[in-house]
C-alpha cells in the first residue's frame, strides 16, 4: 500500500514560506527550497527566474539518497549535510528528518554562513512539520472521495 | 508518497518504471516527453552513462490536467535495469505511488524479466511496500520483434495479481500512454479511497 499522503494546507504553506524567507534573508542566499526525501518540492523562496525547480528538487533528493547509501556502506547512518561549490553558484543541502533544506547561494554569501543559518532553523522546521503531519485530514479524504471515474478518464482525453 | 499542496492546488504522485536492462523504460519516458505539449511537462533528466545506459534514473514531471480543482502532476522515474545497479533501484522506489513493470517480450530476455520482477518485489518489501497492494501495471514491450513470446504465455509467467497488461512497442509509442493511463488511474483511485 502506498504511504499516507502528505497534505499541506494553505496556512501551513505560508508558515513554511515565512521560515524559508527568513533563512534566505539571514544567509544572503539566492534561493531556498524545501524538498521531501522522495524529491517532491514543498516550497521555494527567492529569485527563481528560469531555474527548473522541479528538476532541482528531484536531483537533490537523488543526491541525498545516493550519499546516504554510501554512508550506510561505511557504517554511518547518513551524511547530514552536503555542499557543492561552483565557480559562481553553490548549493548546500541539510537533511532534516524526512525533509531536505536546499540553499542556492553565490559570492554574496558564504558556505559557513549558510551552514550556520540552516542549522539554526532546522529545529523550527522539524517542529512545523511534526504539526503538519498531525493535522486533521478527514475533510481532505472526503474531498477526494468524490473523485469519479469520469474525472480520471477526462485527464486522458 | 502523494503530496497534496492546497496553496498551489496540486496533487503530486510518483510513478516508477521498472524492468530488466534494455527493456525500454527510458524509451517509454522519451516517447511521453516527445508526444506531450511542452507546457504540460518539464525537462527529461537522464542520469546516463556515455553509452546512454541509465546510471541512476531518468526523471520527468508531467501535468495531466485538473481533478476537482487540483492540478495532477505525475513524477515519472525509471530505474537502471542492469543487475549491478541494485542499490540505486532501491533508492528510487522510496515514496513510490505506482509501478510499471516493462517486460521485454523477446524469448532470450525471459529469464531477465523473471529476475527483475523478483528483484522488484524484494526491493519493494525492503522499503515496506507490498506489490500486491500497490498500483501496478505490466507492460509487454517490443511486440514488433520477430522472436517474441506469445502474449498469453508471457502474461501467465509474469502477472502477479490481475493487474492491467498492456502490449507495447515503446519505440513508436504504441501502448505507452495506455500504460501511463492504467497506472495513473489506479493511483488516483487509491487517493479516492483515502
Amino acid at each position: 500500500m502506498p504511504d499516507t499522503p502528505l497534505v499541506l494546507r494553505e496556512a501551513r504553506y505560508h508558515q513554511v514560506k515565512a521560515v524559508l524567507a527568513r533563512l534566505r534573508l539571514d544567509s544572503g542566499a539566492r534561493v531556498v527550497f524545501l524538498v521531501d526525501k522522495d524529491g517532491q518540492q514543498i516550497a521555494v523562496q527567492g529569485e527563481v527566474g528560469n531555474l527548473d525547480t522541479t528538476s532541482l528538487a528531484s536531483l537533490a533528493a537523488g543526491n541525498v539518497a545516493a550519499t546516504s547509501g554510501m554512508a550506510e556502506l561505511i557504517g554511518e547512518k547518513e551524511f547530514p549535510t552536503l555542499s557543492h561549490e561552483g565557480e559562481r553558484e553553490s548549493i548546500h543541502i541539510s537533511v532534516i528528518g524526512r525533509l531536505l533544506l536546499v540553499v542556492v547561494f553565490d559570492e554574496k554569501s558564504s558556505l559557513g554562513l549558510v551552514k550556520l543559518r540552516s542549522k539554526q532553523i532546522s529545529r523550527q522546521l522539524t517542529t512545523l512539520f511534526d504539526e503538519i503531519v498531525r493535522d486533521d485530514c478527514q475533510d481532505v479524504d472526503a474531498a477526494f472521495a468524490e473523485i469519479t471515474d469520469e474525472d480520471i478518464d477526462s485527464l486522458f482525453n | 508518497m502523494t503530496f497534496i499542496n492546497y496553496a498551489s492546488r496540486e496533487i503530486n504522485c510518483k510513478i516508477v518504471y521498472y524492468g530488466p536492462g534494455l527493456c525500454g523504460k527510458t524509451t517509454n519516458l522519451q516517447h511521453i516527453f516527445d508526444a506531450t505539449a511542452p507546457q504540460a511537462r518539464g525537462k527529461l533528466i537522464s542520469l546516463a552513462t556515455e553509452t546512454d545506459r541509465t546510471l541512476f534514473f531518468d526523471f520527468m514531471p508531467l501535468e495531466l490536467g485538473t481533478v476537482r480543482g487540483f492540478k495532477t502532476r505525475f513524477h515519472l522515474y525509471t530505474v537502471p535495469g542492469q543487475v549491478f545497479y541494485d542499490a540505486s533501484r532501491k533508492l528510487i522506489l522510496k515514496g513510490v505511488d505506482g509501478v510499471v513493470f516493462v517486460a521485454d517480450s523477446q524469448e532470450e530476455r525471459m529469464d531477465a524479466n523473471v529476475e527483475s520482477l523478483y528483484n522488484l518485489e524484494e526491493n519493494l518489501r525492503a522499503q515496506g511496500y507490498d506489490l500486491m497492494k500497490l498500483p501496478y501495471v505490466l507492460q509487454l514491450n517490443k511486440r514488433d520483434l520477430p522472436n517474441v513470446i506469445p502474449v498469453d504465455e508471457l502474461r501467465d509467467e509474469l502477472h502477479r495479481k490481475g493487474e492491467p497488461v498492456v502490449e507495447a512497442v515503446a519505440s513508436v509509442g504504441t501502448g505507452v500512454f495506455d500504460t501511463l493511463k492504467a497506472v495513473a488511474k489506479q493511483v488516483l483511485t487509491e487517493l479516492r479511497k483515502g
